[in-house]
Order: structure tokens, then C-alpha cells, then sequence
């Protein structure tokens, strides 16, 4: 067992905090659940949320270990049951070339099981397949008083929908067994439009995009006046045998994701990504993206993780960091999307990727993030001035709607805005504190929001 | 907790009444704040500022705290730290200027000067960080004061606890590095408040919302030692070297 007291942050690398970080295997971690003192525990997987979610200052935080190999495939009913520190990364080798895909994908595949159901993941096919806990069939759960139980839809449910967007303080997710996607190929059928302003978005996504199983839009926050909103629309599937032409044909699930590169740690402090770069970079992309594009195949690294193949990007922002700030507001609050584009992008802010989606239903979890309507997903340089207000300003735009942020990316907002956002959160607290009367699991996101009902943290 | 942008859920300010550090809490103060807490010895005079602070949504606590009373300070610091949960900024304030005249010659003024400015704020320094040690987090802005770079006859006494108090906060900043605690030191020069009032004022005076702003900008970036105005940077670096006969005819105010 590795034992380090050490800074963690999230993927935005701002708002450190030294906590006891522990790696160790599964059969390990009831025995270190024995230290727990009163900054209480943590499990944290590879650090991909982007706030505090994954932190707890002063704390414990445990790293469950875990290798593809240990994945367990279940080909007759179509299922994986793989311990919860494997990340998508190694389990992806193994399922592609098998023929199967994970059900959901966020945008990186470093990310440990785990840590996808704690945050109830989505990806480009939440529209269509809703997110990662919808397709959990049962998952274990180690208590705070070391006990392991086994819970699933329809076993105490109350507890296993608080564990899904749960953000890991309902328990310790040891292992999870969930539904899988079978696929003919490892490539991407894709089409992609560029698309001039917002308005033509909006009624391209709500037209076409139940056609596709996947569906994003990536938008220049940067454009504005009538570009205001332009954006390149890239929807898809997976490709089908008959689509593989040549080598790829030969081999069609072969799949050897590869990293690119890697960013350098000489980076200037105020980072490299200013208005400038940032804007030149986006005019590119929108350029470089054609008019309009049918049945393109692509890597299921190309399409889903674009970002990965760049190690360590987030250094380019430099000491301060980005935020990525994503939230949802429901169909018919087009006009509040709007306002909130159009302030964005008058506050001149420099926001490298942003990228608009469609959701679909909602599960039962009283956390998860998604639900019915239109999410906005942006990157910002820390660095940006006045930026807390700014963002602040936007929170209550997003829920003078109805809307809310997502857990996972957040470490802005406040415990009203999360209240407001999330009308279950009592229901959740609830079962929470009934599994954890001691307030064991904490978090500093858990702190910041004041998530867990008082008295149950210290 | 901090947010991702670095603004403080709860900021506490020991020496509540002073005017730098309400200029300081001021400054910090964003739509983010939950919390502030006044730590003072005059608690009505505290109310008083805390009256100028109130907001929709801000809690404003003042507590009784003697920066003198050194047996006190760690259970004042735990049990705000009890009541308001993590502390994200604190702000260490108190402190006096003392009479030169009579803590040049009475040694039992010039004891007390010392054991408020310099060993209470040791201890006050001790017990904060204590606290936010076990947090794992949480930044420290100490005011020392441009008077213990190069102590000066114009007040000596005030001058040395600050030197010290400056040395102090350099050696344990260090030793903070890697346990998750910032510390700030800030050094005004001249300030026109209270406590100098009817003072001829120094060069390059400054005022308390010029400090606050040389320090909340600080706290956004790594420095771990600033000035306020930044030019006394350079202006002691010269008088640093300067002769002693010469600096001690220096018209400094």
C-alpha cells in the first residue's frame, strides 16, 4: 500500500488541498477504512472531474487499484462486472477487439469506472441511451462501517440510485456489473455540418438528432452578432461492417487508441491559451470543418476522445488553471441559452471548446446531473479576471429557468444554486446519512455545497 | 471551502477593528462569501464594523479575541472554526504602534508592545495554522510592515516586533510549503489611518484600500511576500545598504 500526504486537484488544477492518499487493491480497503478520522475518507479514481469532487482536504483519500484484465465479460447476456479503480482507458482495449462497447463514454476515456458511476457520466448518446447509471445492473458497495453490500435497480434501489451522481459519498463502489453495446466495428460512421448561428443549431439538433445514436455540437463562443452561436454539428453511430473499406475491413475491431503527445511542464504561468490563440484556434476549427459531410469514418478515439491523443493538456492554461463550467437548461429556455452565449461572449472570455448538447430523460438517481433539455459544456482559462462574478452571474441565469450544474465539472457555484438545481437533494441526504450516520464520507465538494445534511460532517 | 477561482467561503479577521484588515476583508469579499468573522477585543466596536459589512446571504460573526491573551488562541480559533466549518482566509490584523516616547524608556510598555505585536501574533499564527494544517487547506495574510525591514529610531520597539514577526512568517512560511497553507506577508509602508493620525506622513504613503488591493491581488498569484505601494520594493533595497550615520539622519517622517 502506498501512503502519501499530498496536493490533489481536479483536471482544472486550481483549489489544492493536501489530503493522506492511499493506493491500494480492493481487499485492502476495508482494513484502511479503520483510520478514518474526523476529515473523513474519500475514494478518488484518476482525477478527471474537473472541481473538488475528488478531494478531501485534510482527509483520507483512497485510489483502488485495477486492471483491465480483471474485467469479467459476460458475452451471453451481454454484461461486464469489473472492479471500480479500471479505467475506460484499459477497458476499452479489452471490450473493442471482443466486439463490444461501454454504454456511455464521456469525452475522455480516463476515467475509472467508478468514477462514472459516482458521477453518472454522459456522453454524446445521452439523447438516446441516457447516462452510465441507466445501464448498471448491479454494483458493490462498501459502508462506512466496513460492511459490503450488493445493490441494483431493483435491489434497495433507494440506495443504489444515492450511489449513481452520488459523488462517492454513499460508499466505496468496489465493482460494478453493467450492460454493454455490441459492435460490428471498431470505426465511426460520421456526418458532420457546419452550421452559421445559433438559431439553425437549435432547429438542426431538435430535428435530426434522434436519428442518430450520437450527437454533438461544438461551438465558437468567440463569434458574435449574427455568427453568434456558429458552430460544426458532428452526429453518428457505429460503423457497420459494410462501411470498412481495404485494410480496415481485414481487422475491423482492431483498436490501439495511441497518445499523440504530450504537453511539456514549461509552460509560462499565465498559460498559452490568451484571446488570440484561442480565437485563431476556434476560426480554424470552424473553418477546417466542411460545409456539410456524410458517412465520414472515424476511430472511436477520433470521435469520442479527441482530447486524449494531447497528454496532460490541461497544463496549457498555466499555474491558475481552467474551469469548466456545464449546466443544462430544459427545452424552451432557448432564449436563456442564448442570453448566456451572448454574455459570454461579450465578457470577451476566452473559452477554447465549448460544446452544446441535446439531453434526453433523466434516470431516478436524485443527483444525476442530466435531464430533459440543452446542456452547455465550457472551458475557461482560471486566469480570466473577474471571472467568479461573471460566473456566479450566469448561476442565476441557469436557474431562474429551472436549470442546474453538473457535480463533476463544478467548482464555482454555491450551496443555493445547488439546492435550487437539485429539488431531491433531501431525498438524497436522507439515505445518505442513514448508510453513514457518522458523516465518514466527505469531500471538499461535499463541504463547498454543503451536500450531506447537517451534523453528518464534520 | 475556496472555489476553483480562488474565492474564500469564510474569511476571519484577527484584529477585527483594524482598519487595513477590514480593508483587506472588503477586498476578499465576493457574491461567493458565506461567512466573516470579526475576532476583536472591543466587541461593540466590532459590531460596528460588522454593521458596515452586512449583506443578503453574508453571516457576520464577531467573537471576543485578545491578541494578548496567547492561553486563548487556539480554542478561539477552533471554536470558530467549530461554528463556521473550514476557514478559507484569515487575516492576522492586530497589533499596535505604541508611544515611541515611552516604549523607548518604560520597560514595562515596551514588554507590552512586544508581547501583543510580536509574540501574540506567534502565537496566533501557531494556532491558525494549526487549524488549517488539519484542513489540508487555507491561506494567511500577515501584515508586518515596511518599520522592521531596517528599525528605525523614530520607533524601535514597534519596528523590532514587526522584524521578528516578518522573520518569523519567512521561516514558517517554508516550512507551510507542501502542507496545503499559503502564507501572505505584507508589508505597508506608511499607512493613513487611526493609528497615525496626526503623524507627518512618511514617503509614498499609501491608504488601507490600496493595501487591500496590493494583497487580494497577491493572493490570486504565488508571491509569498509583498509591498504596499510595490515601489517600497525597491526603495528599501537601496536603504538597505545605506551607512548607518546616514540612515540615521534620514528624514523619514
Amino acid at each position: 500500500m502506498r501512503n502519501l500526504r499530498r496536493a490533489l486537484t481536479g483536471w482544472g488544477r486550481n483549489n489544492a488541498t493536501v489530503a493522506e492518499v492511499r493506493e491500494l487493491p480492493n481487499h485492502e480497503v476495508a482494513a484502511a477504512l479503520h483510520d478514518i478520522g474526523p476529515r473523513g475518507a474519500l475514494a478518488r479514481g484518476l482525477g478527471r472531474c474537473y472541481g473538488d469532487a475528488a478531494q478531501n482536504g485534510g482527509g483520507l483519500v483512497l485510489r483502488l487499484l485495477g486492471a483491465g484484465h480483471e474485467a469479467v465479460l459476460h458475452p451471453e447476456d451481454g454484461t461486464v462486472t469489473v472492479p471500480a479503480g479500471v479505467s475506460m482507458d484499459d477497458l476499452l482495449r479489452i471490450l473493442v477487439p471482443r466486439g463490444w462497447f461501454v454504454p456511455v463514454t464521456a469525452g475522455t476515456r480516463y476515467v475509472t469506472i467508478g468514477g462514472a458511476i459516482a458521477s453518472d457520466i454522459h456522453g454524446k448518446n445521452h439523447h438516446v441511451e441516457g447516462s452510465f447509471g441507466s445501464h448498471v445492473v448491479t454494483l458493490d458497495l462498501m459502508l462506512a462501517d466496513g460492511s459490503l453490500v450488493t445493490v441494483g435497480p431493483n435491489v434497495q434501489p433507494d440506495l443504489f440510485w444515492a450511489t449513481v451522481g452520488g459523488q462517492g459519498l454513499t460508499g466505496i463502489i468496489m465493482s460494478a456489473t453493467f450492460r454493454l453495446l455490441p459492435i460490428d466495428t471498431s470505426m465511426m460512421t460520421v456526418d458532420t455540418n457546419r452550421i452559421p448561428n445559433l438559431e439553425v443549431l437549435f432547429a438542426a439538433m431538435d430535428e435530426g438528432d434522434d436519428r442518430y445514436r450520437y450527437s454533438v455540437a461544438w461551438i465558437d463562443l468567440t463569434a458574435r452578432g449574427g455568427n453568434l452561436g456558429r458552430s460544426v454539428l458532428t452526429r453518428g453511430d457505429h460503423a457497420p461492417l459494410d462501411a470498412l473499406e481495404g485494410r480496415a475491413a481485414l481487422d475491423p475491431t482492431a483498436y490501439a487508441p495511441r497518445v499523440l503527445a504530450s504537453v511539456p511542464p514549461v509552460i509560462p504561468p499565465q498559460g498559452l491559451l490568451n484571446k488570440l490563440s484561442v480565437a485563431a484556434f476556434n476560426e480554424l476549427w470552424f473553418r477546417k470543418a466542411p460545409v456539410e459531410r456524410v458517412d465520414e469514418v472515424q476511430s472511436i478515439a477520433a470521435f469520442f476522445h479527441p482530447l486524449d491523443m494531447l497528454a496532460k493538456w490541461n497544463l496549457l492554461y498555466g499555474t491558475r488553471g481552467l474551469v469548466q463550467y456545464q449546466f443544462v437548461v430544459p427545452f424552451g429556455a432557448e432564449e436563456t441559452l442564448r442570453a448566456i452565449i451572448e454574455r459570454i461572449s461579450s465578457a470577451g472570455v476566452t473559452s477554447f471548446l465549448a460544446v452544446l448538447k441535446r439531453f434526453g430523460a433523466a434516470n431516478p438517481a436524485p443527483l444525476s446531473f442530466p435531464t430533459p433539455g440543452w446542456t452547455l459544456a465550457l472551458d475557461v482559462p482560471g486566469a480570466v479576471s473577474s471571472l467568479g462574478p461573471l460566473l456566479h452571474e450566469l448561476d442565476h441565469m441557469v436557474l431562474a429557468v429551472g436549470g442546474r450544474h453538473y457535480l463533476a465539472k463544478d467548482g464555482v457555484t454555491t450551496p443555493e444554486m445547488i439546492r435550487a438545481g437539485y429539488p431531491r437533494l433531501p431525498e438524497w441526504q436522507a439515505v445518505q446519512r442513514r448508510v453513514d450516520p457518522e458523516g465518514h464520507w466527505q469531500s471538499d465538494l461535499a463541504r463547498r455545497l454543503q451536500l450531506t445534511a447537517p451534523g453528518g460532517n464534520s | 471551502m475556496n472555489n476553483a477561482v480562488g474565492e474564500a467561503q469564510t474569511i476571519v479577521l484577527l484584529g477585527g477593528n483594524s482598519e487595513i484588515g477590514v480593508a483587506v476583508v472588503k477586498a476578499a469579499l465576493q457574491p461567493f462569501t458565506r461567512t466573516v468573522v470579526l475576532a476583536c477585543r472591543h466587541v461593540a466596536k466590532g459590531q460596528q464594523v460588522a454593521a458596515t459589512l452586512q449583506r443578503e446571504g453574508l453571516t457576520v460573526d464577531v467573537v471576543e479575541f485578545d491578541g494578548a491573551d496567547t492561553a486563548s488562541h487556539q480554542r478561539v480559533i477552533d471554536s470558530i472554526a467549530e461554528r463556521h466549518g473550514d476557514l478559507d482566509l484569515v487575516v492576522v490584523a492586530f497589533g499596535a504602534l505604541g508611544d515611541a516616547e515611552v516604549t523607548r524608556v518604560d520597560i514595562a510598555a515596551a514588554v507590552e508592545l512586544a508581547h501583543v505585536n510580536f509574540t501574540g501574533a506567534v502565537s496566533s499564527i501557531v494556532a491558525t495554522c494549526n487549524r488549517l494544517r488539519s484542513q489540508g487547506h487555507g491561506a494567511l495574510v500577515v501584515l508586518s510592515s515596511v518599520a522592521g525591514e531596517r528599525v528605525r529610531a523614530a520607533n524601535p520597539v514597534y519596528g523590532a516586533t514587526k522584524a521578528g514577526l516578518d522573520g518569523f512568517c519567512q521561516g514558517y512560511g517554508d516550512w507551510l510549503v507542501g502542507q496545503g497553507v499559503r502564507m501572505l506577508v505584507v508589508r505597508p509602508g506608511f499607512v493613513r489611518t487611526a493609528m497615525t493620525q496626526g503623524m507627518k506622513a512618511a514617503p509614498f504613503a499609501t491608504t488601507p484600500e490600496k493595501v487591500a488591493e496590493v494583497t487580494v491581488k497577491a493572493l490570486r498569484g504565488t508571491r509569498r511576500t509583498v509591498w504596499a505601494p510595490p515601489i517600497l520594493q525597491v526603495v528599501f533595497s537601496v536603504l538597505r545598504h545605506v551607512p548607518g550615520p546616514v540612515w540615521r539622519r534620514l528624514p523619514l517622517g
